[in-house]
């Protein structure tokens, strides 16, 4: 176990958390704002991939493909925000939880019926592609690199539009006293509408990204979208910051525990043995650091305090 | 679903000029495969090819039913109900995923169907379950990882790295490998089962030392390793079964699985006239390569027929009888079934090539020769 290893690990785990980011930072402020749980999120993921595939192929450029997964995503999200979701928003959790599983069978099988039942294609474009040297000799793939800028810049760019603008004054608001935001003469359901679409547009970039360097097929987003509950539960409800910190400890947890469990298990048990308890327990991992960050605070690191 | 896979089974039905049998003297077929959900493509594909065979054999009384299982067990048992108690097939077949074979052939062969299996071929089955009752028409789950140990061998590789997902199959895919595999391993690793991220993998990969990478990622699996394989600038050579380069997913895996080698029972450039006419015929009528599922649902349509020919169903031992001869033109060239009614059959190195822009395979060899299974012999047959 080589220190070059280690650091290509916990690069790793840093991509995969800021990917991770991308789906959950919609996720919670939709909860967040709209007290609306969405398991159709993981469908916005994949419609960005499939857009992005289907415009990739069609044009060749990757920069056209990533923004027509945020269009594709966000026209999804608007559509499902004032055809479905806005007449659940008053109804209780269980209504929303079956309303949104049902939209993800339309999805998953609209999107076959459009797409075919085979994987599509979708590729790094040639200038993200190949690995690069890192200082101290590690080869690291350029396009992770890629993704870990995109997702931390992306989180820079929502805290600030979450802190500095009146949108984001409003978002906050929203969070808070939904009454009180609507008497002060701001458009609730504009705003609701608002924050959907954005919600979508990252949960499809998210998709045409992780898309370009894994398999573009239907139901790709469900495993994804779980995760990302996680993430927001650790992060606490309604808060970027938190789901910035909480994707970051689940993707590191993941990946981490992934490689060093099973090495630590070895100290005491046959590599056999050791690989398959290891790994199990390997997988476990994020759910154990969920449990245990519920025990110590019990509405996330950043959620809110109850007085 | 239920519905939809009907309507499309009665389509095809009509396809293929088949009028409605009624069970008058015919045979009644009962399907249950996968058609919608992340694994439709193999269903999909042996589907197609298993309706191009009866199809192309002009018998009008043979009546195919068609379900979709949804890749659900629970689902596939309901359907195998409903088949055998109110729709009274004869025959059954198509399952794909070997958790849903085992869910649903020890019910059916024992109440006295017989179960072609154009896919799965768990070795529950293949040993000390096997049944009179049961054929297997694609291979037995180990085949083809035990070809790809051989042909490590062949290809002069002493120390390889190897992974699978954690479940029966991957467990079964890694035990095949180190069966006929001499040398070394660098490493050995279970990955979860729907896994899309490998770069944690591929960096014990590159820090392993390893000369070579065996792995059986099947679906998008395998798509998201061999892409991040090849953008990690890891040059170890890959190995691995067909799954994971099979015709309907090497579009999506791109350049980065090209020069690959894998092991396959079939290949589209096989040079025999039953698999020549069979590529053709696949290509004009539905505008796609056939893959290797689509092979096997067309052998499994073919050994059907060629039984059919000699028995009838309700004269169980003959119908059996008939099938054991095995007496059809496969797409493989030569196929027999083994003691425990699975095939024995040459299994070929593949390269994946570019061939007039699409992506496809090319034998380099034959990995095994005339190749049963280990667990024949604990067949009571």
């Amino acid at each position: 176990m080589t220190s070059i290893l280690i650091i290509e690990q916990v690069l790793n785990g840093l991509q995969f958390g800021v990917m991770l980011f991308l789906m959950a930072a919609g996720l919670t402020l939709i909860f967040g704002v709209m007290g609306l749980i969405n398991l159709a999120h993981g469908s916005l993921y994949m419609v960005g991939a499939f857009a992005a595939a289907a415009v990739a192929g069609a044009t060749g450029s990757f920069l056209m493909a990533l923004t027509a997964a945020m269009a594709a995503a966000a026209i999804a999200g608007v559509l499902v925000e004032t055809l479905v979701i806005r007449r659940l928003y008053r109804a209780d959790h269980l209504d929303q939880v079956l309303a949104t599983f049902a939209l993800i069978l339309i999805f998953s099988e609209g999107t076959r019926w459009a797409f075919g039942s085979f994987p599509l294609f979708l590729d790094t474009p040639d200038w993200a592609s190949g690995p690069v040297t890192l200082p101290g000799g590690i080869d690291y793939p350029r396009y992770r690199l890629l993704l870990i800028g995109v997702g931390l810049a992306i989180a820079a760019g929502l805290g600030l539009l979450i802190t500095r603008t009146r949108i984001g004054i409003q978002i906050r608001a929203g969070e808070n006293d939904r009454e009180m935001i609507a008497a002060l003469g701001v458009d609730i359901s504009k705003l609701y509408t608002l924050v959907f679409a954005l919600g979508a547009a990252l949960a499809g970039l998210a998709g045409a990204l992780v898309g370009a360097i894994q398999s573009v097929q239907v139901g790709m987003g469900e495993p994804v979208l779980i995760l990302a509950f996680v993430v927001i539960v650790i992060g606490g409800i309604g808060s970027i910051k938190g789901a910035l910190i909480g994707a970051i400890l689940v993707g590191l947890t993941d990946t981490l525990g992934g490689i060093f469990l099973p090495e630590v298990f070895k100290l005491f048990m046959t590599p056999s043995a050791a690989t398959a308890s290891g790994s199990a327990v390997a997988s476990m991992a994020i759910y154990i650091l969920m449990g245990a960050v519920l025990i110590w605070r019990p509405t996330g690191l950043f959620g809110p305090r109850a007085a | 679903m239920n519905l939809k896979s009907m309507i499309l089974g009665t389509a095809l039905a009509a396809i293929g000029g088949i009028a409605g049998a009624d069970g008058h003297g015919g045979v009644k077929v009962g399907m249950i495969t996968t058609l919608s959900g992340g694994g439709a493509g193999l269903g999909i594909d042996v589907r197609d090819g298993f309706m191009l065979a009866i199809a192309q054999s002009g018998r009008d009384d043979i009546e195919v039913v068609i379900e979709d299982d949804q890749r659900k067990p629970d689902v596939a048992v309901q359907l195998s109900d409903k088949m055998i108690q109110s729709e009274q097939v004869d025959v059954m077949t198509g399952i794909i995923f070997s958790n849903l074979a085992m869910a649903v052939i020890p019910s059916a062969v024992a109440q006295g169907k017989i179960y072609l299996s154009p896919n799965a071929g768990p070795s529950a089955l293949a040993g000390r379950g096997c049944h009179e009752n049961y054929f297997n028409v694609a291979w037995q789950n180990d085949n083809l990882h035990e070809a790809a140990g051989a042909y490590a061998n062949t290809a002069g590789y002493d120390n390889s790295f190897i992974l699978a997902p954690n479940y029966p199959a991957g467990q079964d895919a890694l035990t095949g490998y180190k069966r006929m595999f001499e040398g070394d391993l660098a490493g050995e690793l279970f990955t979860d089962l729907g896994q899309t991220d490998y770069a944690a993998e591929i960096a014990q990969i590159r820090a392993s030392g390893a000369d070579s990478v065996f792995f059986f990622l099947p679906g998008g699996m395998g798509i998201s390793f061999l892409k991040q394989y090849a953008d990690s600038g890891v040059d170890i050579p890959v190995i691995g079964p067909a799954f994971s380069f099979d015709q309907g997913i090497l579009q999506a895996v791109g350049d980065a699985a090209v020069g690959v080698v894998n092991t396959s029972q079939w290949s589209k450039d096989l040079d025999n006239p039953a698999n020549a006419a069979f590529v053709e015929t696949f290509q004009a009528e539905y505008g796609r390569l056939p893959s290797l599922y689509a092979s096997q649902g067309f052998d499994t349509a073919n050994l059907l027929i060629s039984a059919l020919e000699v028995a009838s169903p309700s004269d169980a031992e003959a119908f059996r009888e008939a099938l054991r001869a095995a007496d059809f033109d496969s797409t493989r060239g030569d196929f027999a079934f083994g003691s425990n009614q699975h095939p024995i059959q040459d299994i070929y190195a593949r390269e994946v090539i570019v061939e007039d822009g699409i992506f496809t395979n090319k034998v380099i060899g034959v990995a095994l020769e005339d190749h049963g299974d280990v667990y024949a012999a604990e067949c009571g047959l």
